[in-house]
């Protein structure tokens, strides 16, 4: 099942729906990467909250991505890791390092605004 | 077929002669029990029990005792250990009062048979082989018993000792403190940082001090177990900062090669909740310099 992408002014939100394939992510990830320039976005949050298990191919891609996605120019938040999710997460040695994370989509949003402050790409 | 018949003889003659018993220990009851309780007070084992417990109690144990002969069936011996056990553990009765109570008791029924059956050798060999195996395994059932009791008291405390050393305790909006006491092995990290991500998750904490000054030690277990725990945490999107880190502990993590680059640390708990406030966003300012003294406004 492919993942909504919801356009929220000068954000993209990825609001994952159900457990995801090996292919459905490297579809988001790719869909991600485009829809970032065509929409001159500034920040994309993906929305993990239903994930129940983050495996180290989950894990890889969402870094990829975060990484593609900040080569043209925008920030990625990852939203709502669930306490089980994140233990065995830290347990397996899977790391998101530089990738940064926040509660749930609010926090994300939060986050997002205070990072792009400065940002005046569109005055 | 001859076999088998001395083989019925011997199991009949038996049957009797463990009737012949019980027999005998009803009707020497009254004496023997007295004798069994002089034994033990001269003992000293009945130490804080009144008259009427050791009336009632030494009753209802020699009966049940005869009945485990008679019958071969141990349950009212089991119950009845286990609730003495859960009674003797409460009232802080020693395991060795019990056990040396029995103890004597078995003598009191071992010299009974002897006086009886002093004349004739061969009976009195077949009345212990009767006997023996029947002491022995109540004895062993009510040991049994103890133990089970000792050992779920045990594991009650140590759960109450669990639950009681992981507090997470909420200082201001969106700011944790987890101060950790005591050794941390892997359990309790595993414990400690599952409570740490919930309470995240419910309070929307943003900023997690961890104090660790009541760690008496740490090596390269701990070490990871903390990484581990700062990780998670900032996979829910909180930032930790460590606290109270020792100047011995500070040594060995250095001699240990662990990499704490990425931790937020800070000397003590005051200075970590000090920089949780700067991360928030919030100013501690003091109002009017106050008297040393706190009033108890009186409303």
């Amino acid at each position: 099942m492919s993942v909504p992408i919801l356009k929220q002014g000068d954000y993209l939100i990825a609001s994952v729906q159900s457990e995801l394939s090996d292919a459905d992510l490297l579809k988001l990830r790719d869909d991600l990467v485009s829809r970032v320039g065509e929409f001159r976005s500034r920040g994309v949050i993906v929305d993990v909250t239903i994930l129940d298990v983050m495996d180290s191919f989950a894990t890889r891609t969402l870094r990829s991505m975060a990484h593609m996605i900040m080569l043209r120019g925008a920030k990625t938040v990852i939203v709502g890791i669930q306490p089980e999710v994140a233990f065995s997460m830290v347990q397996l040695g899977l790391k998101l390092e530089s990738v940064a994370t926040a509660l749930d989509l609010e926090e994300g949003l939060a986050l997002l605004d205070s990072q792009t402050k400065g940002d005046t790409r569109r005055g | 077929m001859k076999k088998e018949k001395t083989n019925e003889q011997a199991n009949k003659s038996s049957a009797e002669l463990r009737q012949e018993l019980v027999d005998h220990f009803r009707e020497k009851r009254e004496l023997l029990r007295q004798q069994w309780v002089q034994h033990m007070t001269a003992k000293g084992l009945l130490a804080g029990l009144t008259r009427e417990d050791i009336e009632t109690e030494s009753i209802t144990i020699y009966d049940t005792c005869i009945v485990c002969l008679e019958t071969g069936e141990y349950d009212g011996a089991r119950t009845y250990a286990m609730r003495m056990a859960e009674r003797g553990v409460l009232r802080g009765m020693s395991t060795e009062q019990i056990i040396g109570g029995l103890l004597t008791l078995r003598d009191v029924y071992g010299r009974s048979l002897f006086e009886r059956y002093q004349h004739d050798m061969e009976r009195l060999s077949s009345a212990l082989d009767i006997y023996e195996p029947v002491a022995n395994k109540i004895l062993s059932i009510v040991a049994l018993a103890f133990v089970a009791e000792r050992e779920k008291i045990v594991r009650q405390q140590q759960e109450a000792i669990r639950e009681l050393s992981t507090p997470v305790l909420q200082v201001r909006d969106q700011m944790l403190i987890l101060p950790i006491i005591g050794v941390i092995d892997t359990h309790r990290a595993r414990q400690l940082t599952e409570q740490l991500l919930r309470t995240i998750r419910t309070s929307r904490a943003k900023v997690v001090v961890i104090d660790i000054t009541g760690v008496p030690g740490v090596d390269s277990k701990v070490a990871n177990h903390l990484v581990q725990t700062v990780d998670a945490s900032q996979l829910m999107g909180a930032t930790v900062i460590v606290t109270g880190i020792s100047p011995e502990i500070a040594q060995t993590l250095v001699t240990l090669g662990v990499d704490l680059t990425k931790m937020n640390t800070v000397g003590d708990l005051q200075g970590g909740i000090e920089e949780a406030d700067h991360l928030l966003g919030y100013r501690v300012v003091r109002e009017e310099p106050g008297n040393g003294f706190i009033h108890n406004k009186k409303v």
